[in-house]
């Protein structure tokens, strides 16, 4: 089963990490060498201060880079037959061993500085909750051979029992057009903020924040405010538009979906940092349509993968990790679906079950509510105080009651659920449409929740619980009657002792 | 969609053990308790907020009775419970009702906590836990002794289920 020797075939990280550290030293000593620089020139001789400073960097450097080369010699690790062994650290060894048949990821990242070395960190974890990232080997960093082989060795043990694949090889390739979809998201109007907030924070450390702000103010002396206002926040939506490209290029550039002969699918991308991410398809628990609004409405979706074992913590928090595709045209995406969940139609395309109106009546209240809260409040204000702010808040539910009104209504066509094959398919959510498909024998529990205010409108929200992704997947609003029977179906046996039809001889209980 | 009608959930077979509404009863009290006497003593030193601290204190002593005299009474009604051979099955919440229903084939840890009111009395809580981040049942205020059989049972049922319940 293995390929790697004997069962004492400890091995050692690259040697070339003691170079990568001396090289974000020497980065860091520049950074802050160059300030410094100036600092002591006024006091000495630029000689003398540069000898200092180039003492310092020196000292930042070497002990940096001997820090880590004492690292890499007393970290090993070792892939046996049972077991994947890491031992590590200075004064206390830290011990860490995962069983290999407990191993769902093995996850490749590349930073520029490592891509230029060849080398990868690699991340092999298990995905259990068991807290305080005890479940994840990091071998930080490996030649990209290594890398390689290691997560072909991990993941490609099981290869009998996975049905064998349709379709082998590339699933989707990035179509460079896709980065239409990168403006629309929300990242555009945070960075636009971002990049505000970094202008005025750059200049108060150089203490000309005031220079700043009297300058803009010269400038539009003579335009009115209202202009002036359109104008700057136009400039901050250029450069989160501008943002959110560059950072789509990043992340995405060479983007390439795979599926490999073990069952494993495999997501390659990244411009500077080179990420591989492997999900295992026995993993797999099914998929997420994701269509945010404004990708929505330029027809596009995203692919989520629903899979238990997923790392979930650390830098990526905006769970690209689990990302199958990027946002891109829905035809696309519903290939992808099906493409990855092995079924001739996409699951996340069936007919749904729409939910009764009393859901859209809830939605239209809370719309309601929310904006005209604000209103309220205005007018009140407005009365004890001044005229002005009565305008205000005439002009506001002018405003967002419209709006609030036009998404309960989505909100309301999006509620949907169905049973398609091995799957059920739950679909909500206006600004953040989600479909998710999930395998029926995924689910692994069921909560049924009613408020005071859902029993009079005969409405409750199934949650269907699951070991992967998110946890939950609920269903808002569904029909009382309606649901109790699609979670009865969903899942047969489990939920059917526990429900009464007073219709039926023999079903009712006292 | 043959035969929908008018399903619904049957309540669980099992109520909790009496004395949880005295533990819920002596929970109420302590957490109405403690803000009143604070504000009770910070009226009683500060002498020119004397009578909004004491109006506040009193008002929120009378809430908390109103509370301690209704709700545990209310939720020792809608609280239920069941144990079969399939499944663990679990009603709670007086305004906002929840069931909760987890297989015994999926169930990986059983726990029995005691907190200091509930030792004394002698209740008990057992929390059941699937590999679901979000899929724990907690069975509240059961007698010790039932709780301690139950948690003994459940245990049992899952060693001999086989895979890792996901």
């Amino acid at each position: 089963m293995s390929t790697a020797g004997g069962p004492d075939d400890w091995r050692r990280l690259d040697r070339g990490t003691v170079l990568v550290t001396a090289a974000v030293m020497a980065g860091l000593a520049c950074g802050a060498g160059v300030p410094a620089l100036l600092a002591l020139a006024g006091s000495m001789p630029w000689w003398q201060a540069f000898g200092w400073v180039a003492a310092g960097a020196l000292v930042l450097i070497a002990g940096g880079a001997g820090a880590d080369w004492l690292r890499w010699r007393r970290t090993r690790y070792r892939i046996g037959p049972e077991r994947a062994e890491l031992h590590t650290g200075l004064l206390l060894v830290k011990r860490r061993s995962l069983a290999r048949e407990r191993i769902r990821t093995v996850d490749l990242t590349a930073h520029p500085l490592l891509r230029i070395l060849g080398l990868v960190k690699v991340r092999i974890g298990t995905g259990e909750h068991t807290g305080g990232g005890e479940s994840t080997l990091e071998l930080d960093p490996v030649s990209r051979a290594e890398g390689e082989r290691l997560r072909q060795e991990l993941l490609a043990r099981r290869t009998v029992g996975v049905p064998e694949a349709e379709r082998e090889g590339t699933l989707a390739t990035l179509d460079p057009r896709w980065i239409r979809y990168a403006p629309v998201s929300f990242v555009a109007p945070l960075l636009g903020g971002a990049a505000v907030g970094a202008v005025m924070q750059v200049s108060q450390w150089f203490g000309v924040q005031t220079q700043l702000i009297d300058w803009v103010g010269e400038r539009v002396r003579d335009t009115p405010l209202l202009w002036t206002v359109a104008v700057l926040a136009a400039l901050a939506l250029v450069a989160g538009v501008v943002g959110a490209l560059g950072l789509w290029v990043e992340m995405w550039f060479g983007y390439r979906l795979e599926r490999e002969p073990a069952g494993t699918l495999r997501v390659r991308r990244g411009l500077f940092t080179s990420r591989s991410l492997s999900i295992e398809e026995r993993r797999l628990r099914g998929v997420e349509l994701v269509e945010p609004l404004g990708v929505r409405l330029c027809g596009a979706a995203r692919v989520d993968a629903v899979a238990t074992g997923l790392v979930k913590d650390g830098e990526d928090k905006n769970a690209d990790h689990r990302t199958l595709l990027p946002p891109a045209p829905s035809p696309v995406a519903d290939d992808v679906v099906a493409l990855v969940l092995r079924e001739p139609v996409p699951p996340t395309s069936a007919p749904l079950t729409a939910h009764p109106r009393a859901a859209r009546s809830r939605r239209l209240r809370w719309a309601l509510a929310a904006s005209l809260a604000p209103v309220l409040v205005l007018v009140v204000l407005g009365l004890c105080l001044t005229d002005v702010l009565v305008y205000a808040a005439a002009a506001c539910a002018a405003v967002a009651v419209p709006a609030a009104v036009l998404l309960a209504l989505d909100a309301y066509r999006s509620l949907g659920h169905a049973l398609d094959g091995d799957y059920l398919v739950a679909r909500s959510g206006t600004v953040r449409r989600g479909t998710v498909a999930l395998r029926r024998d995924g689910v692994i529990g069921w909560t049924l929740k009613q408020s005071w205010f859902q029993r009079r409108a005969g409405v409750l929200t199934l949650t269907a619980t699951t070991a992967a992704g998110d946890g939950a997947y609920p269903v808002y609003d569904a029909g009382e009657h309606e649901i109790l029977d699609f979670a009865a179906r969903a899942v047969p046996g489990l939920l059917e002792s526990f429900l009464e039809r007073p219709g039926e001889p023999g079903g009712h209980r006292a | 969609m043959t035969g929908e009608g008018t399903v619904r959930l049957r309540p669980p077979n099992n109520t909790l053990n009496e004395r949880a509404v005295a533990w819920w009863r002596s929970q109420c009290l302590l957490t109405t308790a403690v803000p009143v006497a604070v504000l009770a003593v910070l009226g009683a030193f500060i002498g020119p907020a004397r009578t909004w601290l004491w109006f506040a204190a009193g008002a929120l002593a009378v809430l908390g009775l109103a509370g301690t005299a209704f709700f545990p009474s209310w939720w020792y009604r809608v609280h239920r419970w069941e144990v079969t051979e399939e499944a663990v099955y679990v009603r709670t919440g007086a305004l906002w009702q929840e069931w909760r229903i987890a297989p015994m084939s999926r169930i990986q840890t059983v726990d029995t906590v005691r907190g200091p009111l509930e030792q004394l009395f002698r209740l008990a809580t057992v929390t059941v836990t699937t590999a679901s981040a979000k899929g724990a049942i907690r069975i509240e205020g059961l007698d010790h002794e039932v709780a301690a059989a139950l948690a003994e049972q459940l245990t049992r049922i899952t060693h001999a289920t086989p895979g890792d319940a996901t």
